[in-house]
């Protein structure tokens, strides 16, 4: 039976962590990079599209862990969405593959603007441990422009809530 | 002449703990031959080093046995035509090494999608590719109103990139190809010339979710090509952490699987669950999903204090939910009914291709590398493998379930066997050839090394067990209807990095 649980859920405890700190600092770099407009228009919720050019798939199990009831990031007005054409963020991860490139190109052009680009991970930030490969490009920035980064390998939960939290403050300010 | 016999008959490599042979030419033509009328025979593995290929075998009741062949023009006698499993092997080698398997089945592309700038990376002479990439050649399907439905690269979901082309019929699957490669990295070529201290962090990131047993199963090659016996502390440390990693990976999918069926609630409680063992496994290992832990000659951390206190007390609630969730499971025809049925995967089929782990386990094939050839500690462990004969996303889920309750039984007694102890031994500086073969939760992982003199990678070769289950995905979706393609997806849980190299 279910209802049971569920009666239990409604009147007990909250399963949630509290929410971590947000660092100052990178909420000001943040801030600086957003034009007035940008503010008003992406409000205070951001959807996420998380694309994986290249990595292990540690990244992505955390990644997936955001949405569990312990970080539950959709009581901050975050959430994962299916398309590019729906979202304000890009979430890479991975060194960046020659054989993902293209793929990630087509869907930066067809996120709308106001839109950020997040690199999460070491792979992501420069290749990581696969520096130096045929099969790589080395890191998010080698294609895109990176306006944050969160490195970690893979960035715990927290880590990447801390970071997209920054990303949340830099529009309310 | 039986397929074994045909592979001894070649000249000892002095690989250990399982042997490789060296077949003439001639010789390996009989085992294609003996191949075709020997069924027992399982094709493991198939891959390269430039002026030879390699192919893994297991022989039921036996062990593993390796056969080699020298390709000084670069073309091999194909095994694809009487072991099905061999196509995308043999498809990986061309694009790697530059090796053409003569008569095989399937001569297009698979890793290589023309962006590397340069062809056979792996060859000692890559020559410059200069040409824009090619359009991907699918294959044809006839028939009224079928028409075909792209997916992919990036999936709707925050899983890893892959293109699948289903062909519809109406909403029934006709046909289901997946395209990989997106994530290839060069791992392989990264690790030749490295210590294996050093090329551990490539086995660790071969796939994400199974770091611990592809870290162990280096590891283990490793040490089988020099002789070095690990400390028994760090054998149960291992072992711990490997079925903390089965444990999690099983609670992610068995969620998932009903996430993907709308049941949001068993998603919430398993998600949650999990996060309890990872909570535990970082306090008592220092990493959520315990990298770098396993490296040759030992662990690189011993368990930190009041580790095993955090590990019990994760496992004790998994246990006490656990049983209550499959009741929930069982008990609602509408979850039952996405389940029961859906994605089936003959027992035939699985035999075929020789697939081990959860999709074995639930279409009939009993095959566990921890019982046999088997490995310590876990020979000196009693434990029942669970079999299911259905072949259907819901006995996929059912072995799951079993193997979490297994795993969690299993740590306990591991825990309760610690005594005090080294961890981590000087790895030597020697020359050899080893295999290491470690049960990762998607079944069994594969490595094969060969060291130089000085101790450094000369050839290397990771295969995870998602290599022989991708096809069978593409068998167990056919006449099922698109909806249930993620159902079946997550039933699977194939590794995309693990296969991408």
């Amino acid at each position: 039976m279910l209802w049971p649980s569920l009666v239990r859920a409604l009147l007990g405890k909250p399963l949630t962590d509290p929410a971590p700190a947000i660092p100052d600092a990178t909420v000001q770099a943040l801030a600086l990079r957003l034009d007035q407009a940008a503010q008003t228009r992406l409000g205070r919720s951001l959807s996420i599209r998380e694309v994986d050019c290249g990595s292990c798939n540690g990244c992505e199990l955390e990644v997936n862990a955001l949405a569990n009831p312990a970080y539950d990031m959709e009581r901050f007005g975050l959430k994962f969405v299916a398309s590019p054409r729906h979202a304000d963020v890009l979430l890479v991860t991975g060194p960046l593959t020659h054989n993902m490139r293209e793929a990630l190109q087509r869907a930066w052009d067809c996120t709308p603007e106001p839109k950020w680009l997040v690199a999460a991970g070491d792979c992501a930030v420069d290749g990581g441990v696969f520096k130096g490969s045929y099969a790589i490009a080395g890191g998010i920035g080698e294609a895109l422009p990176v306006d944050l980064v969160i490195p970690g390998c893979p960035p715990t939960p927290t880590q990447l809530l801390e970071g997209l939290l920054a990303l949340l403050e830099a529009q309310a300010r | 002449m039986s397929g074994a016999d045909a592979i001894r008959s070649g000249r000892p490599q002095g690989c250990r703990p399982h042997q490789r042979y060296l077949l003439e030419p001639g010789q390996w033509r009989a085992l294609v031959v003996a191949l075709r009328d020997d069924r027992a025979l399982e094709l493991l593995s198939l891959w390269a080093e430039p002026g030879f290929v390699h192919a893994a075998f297991h022989q039921p009741n036996e062990g593993v046995l390796l056969a080699s062949l020298a390709v000084p023009e670069r073309s091999y006698p194909a095994l694809s035509p009487v072991r099905a499993g061999a196509v995308r092997f043999e498809r990986m080698v061309r694009d790697l090494w530059g090796h053409q398997a003569e008569g095989a089945v399937d001569l297009r592309p698979w890793l290589d999608h023309g962006r590397w700038g340069l062809a056979a990376p792996m060859s000692p002479r890559p020559p410059a590719v200069i040409t824009p990439p090619p359009q991907p050649e699918f294959l044809p399907v006839e028939g009224e109103g079928v028409h075909s439905i792209p997916v992919g690269p990036i999936h709707a979901g925050v899983i890893e990139p892959g293109h699948f082309r289903f062909h519809v019929q109406g909403e029934t699957v006709v046909r289901l190809e997946a395209r990989l490669g997106y994530l290839h990295k060069g791992t392989l070529g990264l690790m030749l010339g490295k210590s294996p201290r050093l090329a551990a962090r490539f086995a660790a990131r071969l796939s994400g979710d199974s770091t611990v047993a592809h870290s162990w199963a280096f590891a283990s090659a490793a040490e089988n090509a020099v002789g070095l016996a690990v400390p028994a502390r760090a054998v149960l440390l291992r072992a711990v952490a490997a079925e903390l990693e089965r444990l999690h990976n099983h609670l992610n999918d068995i969620g998932f699987v009903c996430n993907d069926a709308s049941f949001a609630w068993l998603h919430a409680r398993c998600g949650l669950l999990r996060e309890g063992v990872l909570r535990a496994a970082a306090q008592g290992f220092g990493h959520r999903l315990m990298m770098d832990l396993v490296v040759p000659g030992g662990v690189a951390r011993d368990l930190a204090p009041g580790g095993a206190e955090a590990i019990r007390a994760a496992l004790a609630t998994v246990v006490a939910e656990l049983p209550g969730l499959v009741k929930v499971y069982d008990g609602h025809a509408s979850l039952q009914d996405r389940v029961v049925a859906t994605g089936h995967l003959m027992p035939e089929l699985a035999a075929r291709f020789a697939v081990g782990g959860h999709v074995g386990r639930a279409s009939g094939r009993g095959f566990d590398s921890r019982k046999l050839p088997g490995y310590a500690p876990y020979n000196t462990m009693a434990f029942t493998v669970p079999v299911l004969e259905a072949g259907d996303v819901d006995a996929r889920v059912r072995i799951r379930i079993a193997e979490v309750q297994q795993s969690a039984a299993l740590v306990e007694s591991l825990l309760a066997r610690l005594l005090p102890g080294e961890v981590k031994l000087d790895f030597p500086q020697a020359g050899g050839e080893g295999v290491g073969l470690v049960e990762a939760f998607r079944g069994d992982a594969l490595h094969w090394v060969q060291l130089d003199d000085g101790g450094l990678i000369r050839a290397v070769f990771m295969r995870d067990q998602s290599w022989l289950q991708w096809p069978l995905l593409e068998a167990a979706i056919e006449g099922n209807i698109v909806a249930d393609f993620p159902l079946c997806n997550k039933s699977f849980n194939c590794s995309y990095s693990g296969v991408d190299l």
